[in-house]
């Protein structure tokens, strides 16, 4: 049988080493799929992940019974994940990533390699704010509502947010033709 | 459209590889080595904190603290001896951010790594991964201040080098004079992180080098009532501040007002003697917007674009600008709409279109605004302008109202980018005015940039009273444009002016070529507004001419005389057109006795030059321009004239050499 996600948060906020041990080891490979769709490169994902999974134990303290622990999670990656942006531009490096993705060199055949090669002039083409949004609704899957939650916003900027990929990704689209 | 997301989710979907096995047992140990440190010295760890919600750097709001220490200082003497001592703190606490890397944004995901000892590092340096480095930087810095004061004199100086280099010189400077701090001039740390636009001020031209002299309306008021702040504050706001069309323009006046039927606007010109040179005349042109009967208005879709940024929680900026909003409520009609967006860290709909009929839900949405968060203009920008382009209907005005205390800088870092975003923006007819909140923060170019490319006009709140001015009492002008891309040209006549000099208009000077392209933008006259420009002519054979005749050029002498002293040229569009209309009108030369309105119009004029400090006004001084004030109060129903004579004798005290 499994302990709930929130019931383990809980049992690690409170010093329980397996219930976190159980938790990190249940997360790590959704919170890397996760840290590499906002980042679009697999070596910034990886020290994404490993920020998170290092900040993990301190951030616990603030987690609340309330919430969901993946809503709760999602949110620190994304704030883990502004952070290194802000860094990076700090220090003049490439700043947000899916420009110089490589995974488009690495794909095996013609036809993966061409949808990659969309998805990363997609994704280059959006905003990071809508690049957040647009993976969490859609890749993620979480509910308007939930992806409002994890970022702080109101439900009507999420849908906003996503007209706003819609038609850039419209635009894309057109010149395709 | 769906399937354009579809293809983006299953792109999406796969798009990631397998996490790297040994990468993962690596961050797991991490975080467990992380989890032990946290369970075992609990002490240690900050407590878990919500997210930080500055944005304001830090610098700003430390700065702020001193400043307000030494605002707190009544004594010269305690003054001078304190005021080092804040210094030395700041400037070790300011730098902080930069030495620790983690950029202009001090807010982080982690404060509990940067707060952290030693140990902390010891748990990241177990793996290997190029973060560590990151934390490295960041926990070495704060071990150096974590140790005991000797270090700290080193600390200092080397934060102190690498200070912005604005910020440092004013901090320095204060620190090292002795003299007690010059009380006349602004403290200079809180002007560092203000930005104010101004351009040289117009020189004296002679007419037969350039015959022709063309402006752009501009009824923005900011720059009156930053100057007031300024000096309410004990201190002369600094010269760049002082926009002197706008402090002129501030004033109502008594002009007579446009026939009906005719053009939206009357110019009146007249020539009287100059207060402050007796061998030069003023030149005073004046407009007057038409008034529409205010009940034949259209419906009018109002967008409240609002920084909530952590900056705006001092009571002169988001409390003030609630009030302020809520007095305008009062002033809407109920089939008018309302929207609200805020931006800040998060930028998001706060209100959806709501008629203003419906008080309460437009009151609660207002209460519920909480400052924190970074500023992210842009984003907010767009979405206001989506809103307004959705709320838009057959007949309706839409009008963006932006307020925010000018930290404006997180969206699109280069203000021309912001600019033209704006003016491609304007095309669809929705209007942005400008709302400046607050001192310390203001950045007055980026806001006047803002309104002018958005067709609008800039105001700035610091008090209730003015929030009424602006908001209740001329709400009208502010919200309803009568006219268009308003230009002004006067050509002089060389056989009656040798020289002329524009006072003010600095920054809506435009290219002679410029008055009959339509595509040139310029300001905008709203219902019942007022403009009025001063120019400063002398005449052919004074002896105040100040350039010299040339050899080669036909002189005064061989000109016909003319009862004309030059032409005057308005160019207009109506609203949401794209022709213009000219409206032409020979200036006389005769000197007539000044007008109430002028001899106000030119006191203030006089004021905002002593201000500027400018060389044209001689010997002329403040006592000579609350006289002449004195002496054109009017009728000053608002009591706005009683004001400016209170200011000018503050500002003359504060002047004075002690």
């Amino acid at each position: 049988m499994t302990t709930d996600d929130e019931a383990l948060a809980r049992a690690a906020a409170s010093g329980d080493r397996d219930a976190f041990a159980a938790l990190v080891n249940r997360h790590y490979d959704r919170l890397f799929a996760f840290a590499f769709r906002l980042t679009g490169a697999h070596a910034e994902a990886e020290d994404l992940t490993q920020d998170i999974c290092v900040a993990l134990p301190a951030k616990l303290k603030s987690f609340r019974a309330e919430a969901r622990f993946t809503t709760w999670l999602y949110r620190v990656a994304v704030n883990a994940a502004h952070d290194r942006r802000r860094r990076a531009a700090t220090h003049a490096r490439a700043a947000d990533g899916w420009g110089d993705w490589e995974t488009a060199r690495r794909a095996a055949d013609a036809e993966t390699q061409q949808a990659v090669g969309w998805l990363e002039q997609a994704m280059d083409r959006l905003k990071p704010e809508l690049r957040d949004t647009a993976v969490l609704i859609l890749a993620e899957e979480l509910t308007q509502a939930e992806a409002a939650s994890v970022l702080g916003l109101s439900e009507g900027t999420i849908a906003w947010r996503m007209s706003e990929v819609k038609k850039a990704l419209r635009a894309i689209a057109e010149e395709e033709q | 459209m769906t399937d354009d997301l579809e293809r983006l989710r299953a792109a999406l979907k796969t798009a990631p590889p397998a996490a790297d096995a040994s990468r993962k047992a690596a961050d797991i140990s991490a975080a467990m080595a992380a989890f032990d440190q946290e369970t075992e010295n609990p002490l240690q760890g900050s407590p878990a904190e919500p997210r930080p919600s500055n944005s304001r750097p830090m610098m700003g709001r430390l700065i702020d603290g001193g400043i307000s220490m030494i605002h707190a200082l009544t004594s010269r003497a305690g003054l001078a001896a304190t005021t080092g001592l804040v210094t030395a703190g700041l400037a070790v606490l300011i730098v902080l951010p930069q030495d620790i890397g983690f950029g202009p944004n001090p807010d982080d995901a982690f404060p509990e790594t940067r707060n952290e000892s030693a140990d902390m590092t010891v748990a990241t340096v177990a793996s290997d991964a190029p973060v560590e480095r990151d934390l490295a930087e960041a926990v070495e810095p704060m071990l150096e201040l974590a140790s005991p004061s000797p270090a700290a004199p080193l600390v200092r100086q080397a934060a102190r080098a690498k200070m912005a280099p604005a910020a440092g010189v004013a901090l320095d400077s204060m620190a090292l004079s002795d003299a007690p701090m010059a009380f006349g001039r602004a403290p200079q740390a809180e002007l560092a992180t203000e930005e104010f636009a101004n351009d040289e001020a117009a020189g004296v031209t002679a007419v037969t080098d350039q015959p022709v002299s063309t402006f752009s309306v501009d009824v923005d008021t900011a720059s009156w009532s930053v100057l007031r702040s300024s000096l309410m504050n004990g201190y002369l706001p600094p010269s760049d501040a002082i926009r002197i069309e706008e402090m002129v323009n501030y004033f109502p006046y008594a002009y007579p007002a446009p026939k009906p039927g005719g053009d939206p606007f009357e110019p009146t010109v007249n020539l009287s003697q100059t207060p402050w040179n007796p061998n030069t005349q003023i030149l005073h042109i004046a407009l007057q917007g038409e008034m529409p009967a205010v009940q034949d208005r259209p419906p009018l879709n109002l967008v409240f674009l609002i920084d909530t940024s952590g900056s705006m929680q001092d009571a002169n900026k988001l409390p003030l600008l609630k009030q302020s909003l809520r007095l305008m409520l009062g002033e809407l009609r109920p089939e008018d709409e309302v929207a609200m967006v805020a931006y800040a860290g998060s930028a998001g709909l706060v209100l959806e279109p709501t008629p203003a009929g419906e008080a309460s839900k437009i009151l609660a949405a207002l209460d519920r605004l909480e400052a924190g968060g970074s500023t992210a203009g842009q984003e907010g920008l767009e979405q206001a302008y989506a809103i307004a382009a959705d709320m838009a209907g057959e007949g309706e005005l839409s009008r963006i109202l932006l307020a925010t205390d000018g930290d404006f800088n997180v969206g699109i870092h280069d203000p021309d980018a912001l600019e033209d975003f704006i003016a491609a923006k304007r095309e669809t007819g929705a209007y942005l005015s400008v709302l400046g909140f607050g001192r310390g923060n203001l950045d007055d170019a980026t806001m006047q940039a803002l309104a002018q490319a958005g067709n609008g006009q800039a105001a700035h709140i610091d008090t209730i009273a003015e929030a009424q001015k602006v908001l209740v009492d001329q709400l009208t002008g502010q919200l309803f444009p009568i006219a268009q891309d308003v230009k002004v040209q006067v050509e002089f006549n060389p056989a009656v002016v040798a020289e002329y000099r524009l006072i003010g208009y600095e920054t809506r000077a435009l290219r002679r070529e410029d008055f009959a392209n339509d595509k040139v933008d310029a300001g905008e006259i709203g219902a019942g507004h007022q403009v009025t420009a001063l120019y400063e002519v002398t005449p052919v054979g004074s002896p105040a001419v100040l350039n010299e005749p040339l050899r080669y050029q036909p002189g005064a002498g061989t000109r016909e005389a003319s009862d004309e002293l030059g032409f005057l040229r308005l160019r207009y569009k109506a609203p949401g057109e794209s022709e213009s209309h000219l409206i032409e009108t020979a200036i006389p030369a005769g000197v007539s006795e000044a007008s109430v309105e002028t001899r106000f119009a030119s006191a203030i004029a006089g004021f905002g030059q002593l201000l500027r400090g400018s060389v044209y006004t001689g010997e002329w001084n403040y006592a000579d321009a609350i006289a002449l004030a004195n002496s054109a109060r009017g009728e000053d129903a608002f009591g706005y004239r009683a004001e400016a004579v209170r200011l000018m004798r503050l500002a003359e005290t504060l002047a004075a050499p002690r």
